[in-house]
């Protein structure tokens, strides 16, 4: 099992996730600038700035290289996790529906905060029970989910909405308190939680780990198998 | 030369310097500088780059130490740590440009510290945060300078990926017009690719990397940094630089990787007086000339003046010296990482630095004029004959109760929860934070009380080592190094110069004490409004070694049933203290004494059992006294304790650095003076109050909260 993790111009958690995927597999780095993704099992786009998000998060990296490789290995139902900056970058490139907003303090929030699994199924929350809690830290200025009304309705009909803050959790003014959400395919996943921040006990909680050990449950099980 | 020449060339006095230092470079260059070279000489002999005023006194402290591999001098000291590895670390101010702009003020403060690590070869893992603001309660400008200033900090910090994870922030009216912003970084390197600035090498390349070269921050040393602060600020707003983090991120991991392969010589960041200081820097450090063509640097704007370019403040940028058959492989690296990368100019022989615009030389002054040659000043010190600051406004009257005493304490805006401001920063990137704010003092420190050193320059100025080392052995680190800035008012009047005199004193003989080096630090004088100087406001960071990390220490009270002892020779006092504050008391009198050697071997003791885990939980007394140590024990580990102090013990008064709150199985803690037992929801202290943690928490978590 091999995962990819993307390093943009402005990527800083991009060593976090590998480490993190490292404790379940073997883990490379992929440079932005290539279009190539050395034959990895599954993409991570890390938490950062890419491209310092002076724009719009995320709005600049959509368009990088090594993006167009990671839309056609998503198109073909390989696995891509984005977390943080890499949850917005996914639904700027229209893999993951919705949008991130600016959070409704408007600024910068970092605080460990308790999710709930809404579906403990699936490649990314498989080795979760449903109905969960982890506890994962937020740390970001643009993380407030939105979409219409309509389409929030349609993404929990589909079970497309896989993590949620717990009550009095929710850090930014998401929309149904939505905190991780998946393509209609299952096969993508975008979350502002750092599960890469909680791998390890020394550093407070590894709950997150749990999200790369469904990763690699469901390579080894669906892919390599 | 005559007077007369003064009346007809007062070019000098505009740029800040006085007529004696302005003959001094005429008898040095032998000649009149033209203008560009005047606008380098008087950047390179202002206060903030010559440390004129200073430079004397700072002999004074220890420098040496058997951890140390790179000492004062360098962008930043450096130490061992062990296994291969060193730790390079500096604190450095930035608090004029943010009394003008706060946000961008301390975003390139957090910019430039963050350069000075990375420009010794060390990846920045931590940065740390020293402020100063006037009364928020009162005042709406200071509420304003701290929101900016701690998104801006944010800002930075958070866009480049490396963590904040600790700092201070006091609050008093001496700091109102004069806020203070001192950022402290701290990288981590190979010792192998630890670098030094100095130039070397005839005929080798010099090169610029990073950010266009604009006309930002024209003059910040010498308009902003080293003159009092007063009306018509407004108009210096296009002195403050304007920080960029995301060309900084490319730019430090291009460095990075440059000094892994090998491909640089030396290495140095521009910060204040831009490519004149560095260029200088470098060949001063070298004992060579450097020849630098300004239509070599790419500019933001195209109709610069030669001058603008040679004092121009723009962030994100470093220069380094290549060899001649290293530039296309260096040249490479900055392609891939997409930083800028120009060569400028070339190593001489000549010990001059040379510069060139559009073929002609525009200016050519010996290296040794605009480093050696700056003038020394002995300071005037001499005790103030009156009290320099006014009493504060009473907040209570001092006729409450003790628990009300205590609440107010733990909500007062110097003792409250930091956590407003903390989570505005990103602590756990880079995976290497094992405890966050609020979890435990810490295996990086920093302090620096103004109002106790302003009571008593000497021992309120020991008295931030002796915290900061009270802090490390609380997690069971163990002191390696130390960095300082020292922030007072205007040195030229004799009281401040008493303050700075005597607090150098205090820092040296603590240092000595405790056996820890300086080995870098900056200085910010003229920190004066038209109401008066600041207290004067040593702040320490000191970097301490952790055995393991599994190990440790937390400050919370850990498990129902440990007993809780009083650890350390402690005889606070009321003077200086937050309580005295809190009753409209001005900051006199002198500190309680310390007997340094004593401390240390306490601190020792306080480490030792820390690291062995014979102590569950430790936390320095600091301000607010005993009471308020043990309350935040409480609300740290969310348990009560029963506790009785030792008899004539004022449970507020303060004397810092002295004595640790500890707790732990009873075994564990013989031969100290147990005072207590964990348990229960309620912090009692017999004969004295009884609260209940959650209103503890309560009145802490509120204090800030409300202002923010």
């Amino acid at each position: 099992m091999k995962f990819g993790i993307v390093r943009f111009p402005g990527s800083c958690d991009d060593v976090d996730a590998l480490q993190a995927a490292t404790r379940v597999g073997d883990a490379v780095l992929l440079w932005h600038a290539d279009h190539d993704l050395q034959g990895v099992d599954a993409v991570i786009v890390p938490g950062g700035f890419s491209y310092g998000d002076y724009l719009r998060a995320g709005a600049i990296a959509r368009f990088a290289p090594v993006m167009v490789q990671v839309e056609e290995f998503a198109r073909a139902g390989g696995l891509v996790l984005g977390i943080c900056n890499g949850f917005q970058v996914l639904c700027e490139a229209g893999l993951l529906p919705g949008a991130l907003l600016p959070n409704l303090s408007l600024k910068f929030l970092f605080r460990q905060v308790e999710l709930e699994v809404v579906r403990g199924v699936g490649p990314f929350t498989g080795a979760c029970e449903t109905g969960e809690r982890l506890s994962i830290p937020v740390k970001h200025t643009t993380g407030r989910f939105y979409a219409p009304d309509h389409e929030l309705d349609r993404l929990e009909a589909n079970g497309q909405v896989m993590l949620r803050y717990t009550r009095g959790n929710n850090p930014n003014g998401s929309l149904r308190d939505i905190a991780g959400v998946c393509s209609e395919f299952r096969n993508v996943f975008g979350l502002m939680p750092h599960p890469e921040h909680a791998v390890d006990p020394l550093r407070g909680s590894v709950d997150g780990l749990k999200i790369f050990e469904s990763m690699r449950a469901h390579v080894e099980q669906h892919v390599l198998a | 030369m005559s007077s007369s020449t003064y009346s007809l060339d007062e070019r000098h006095r505009q740029l800040g310097l006085t007529d004696g230092e302005y003959a001094r470079i005429l008898e040095r260059l032998g000649r009149a500088p033209n203008d560009v070279e005047l606008a380098m000489l008087s950047l390179m002999w202002s206060e903030h780059c010559g440390y004129k005023h200073s430079r004397r006194l700072l002999r004074r402290l220890p420098k040496e130490g058997r951890h140390v591999l790179m000492g004062p001098g360098e962008n930043a000291g450096a130490v061992d740590v062990g296994g291969g590895l060193a730790v390079a670390f500096k604190v450095e101010s930035h608090n004029h440009p943010s009394a003008v702009e706060p946000f961008q003020g301390a975003a390139t403060g957090v910019g430039g510290i963050l350069r000075d690590v990375f420009a010794v070869g060390a990846r920045p893992v931590a940065v740390l945060d020293s402020l100063r603001f006037g009364e928020p309660s009162s005042s709406q400008r200071s509420r304003y300078l701290l929101d900016q200033a701690v998104a801006g900090i944010g800002h930075y910090g958070n866009s480049i990926g490396v963590p904040t994870v600790g700092g201070e922030i006091y609050f008093e009216s001496s700091y109102e017009q004069n806020c203070l912003v001192n950022a402290m970084c701290l990288g981590l390197a190979p010792h192998a690719r630890l670098i030094r600035s100095a130039a070397a090498g005839a005929g080798n390349v010099v090169v610029l990397l990073g950010a266009l070269t604009g006309r930002d921050g024209i003059g910040g040393a010498s308009v902003l940094a080293s003159a009092e602060l007063g009306e018509g600020d407004e108009a210096k707003r296009p002195s403050v630089q304007i920080g960029d983090p995301f060309t900084e991120k490319k730019l430090l991991e291009c460095c990075l990787e440059l000094l892994d392969r090998e491909l640089l010589v030396s290495l140095q960041d521009l910060g204040a007086a831009g490519l004149t200081s560095a260029a200088s820097e470098m060949a001063s450090g070298g004992g060579v000339g450097l020849t630098i063509d300004l239509c070599q640097i790419p500019l933001r704007e195209a109709d610069m003046e030669p001058f603008e370019i040679m004092v121009s403040e723009s962030q994100e940028r470093m220069l380094c010296v290549a060899r001649p058959e290293s530039v296309g492989a260096l040249l490479d690296v900055c392609e891939r990482w997409e930083v800028l990368a120009t060569t400028i100019g070339c190593v001489t022989d000549s010990g001059s630095l040379q510069v060139l615009h559009r073929g002609n030389v525009v200016a050519d002054v010996p290296v040794s004029v605009l480093i050696d040659d700056c003038p020394l000043y002995d300071l005037q010190p001499e005790p103030p004959s009156s009290d320099l600051y006014s009493s504060p406004g009473a907040v209570i009257s001092g006729n409450e109760p003790p628990a009300d005493t205590l609440l107010a304490l733990l909500g007062s805006a110097n003792v409250a929860s930091r956590r407003p401001v903390f989570e505005q920063y990103d602590p756990i990137v880079q995976s290497r934070t094992v405890r966050r704010p609020d979890e435990a003092d810490a295996a990086v420190s920093i302090a620096g009380n103004g109002r106790r050193v302003a009571c008593d320059p000497r021992r309120g100025a020991a008295e931030a080592v002796y915290e900061c080392s009270a802090n490390l052995a609380c997690v069971g680190a163990e002191p390696l190094g130390l960095t300082n800035c020292l922030n007072f008012g205007n040195p030229e009047k004799p009281h401040v110069a008493w303050q700075l005199t005597e607090a150098v004193e205090g820092l040296a003989q603590a240092c000595e004490a405790f056996g820890v080096p300086v080995v870098g630090g900056n200085v910010s004088l003229y920190n004066e409004a038209p109401t008066g100087p600041i207290f004067p406001t040593p702040v320490v960071g000191m970097v301490g070694k952790l055995p393991s990390a599994a190990r440790a220490g937390r400050m919370g009270f850990a498990r129902v049933g440990d007993a809780i002892a009083l650890v350390g020779p402690f005889e606070p006092s009321s003077v200086g203290s937050e309580l005295a504050k809190l009753r409209g008391q001005a900051p006199v009198g002198e500190l309680p004494a310390a007997d340094a050697g004593a401390l240390r071997v306490v601190h020792e003791a306080v480490r030792a059992r820390v690291r062995s885990g014979a102590f569950r939980s430790a936390h320095d007394i600091a301000e607010g006294g005993v009471a308020v140590a043990l309350a935040e024990c409480c609300i740290a580990g969310g348990l009560g304790a029963s506790v009785r102090l030792p008899r004539g013990l004022d449970p507020f008064g303060e004397a810092p650095g002295r004595a640790f709150i500890v707790s732990g199985p009873a075994e564990g803690l013989a031969g100290f003076v147990v005072i207590g037992e964990v348990g229960g929801e309620e912090l009692r202290i017999e004969d004295l109050l009884e609260l209940a943690v959650s209103e503890l928490r309560e009145a802490r978590d509120g204090g800030l909260a409300e202002l923010v």
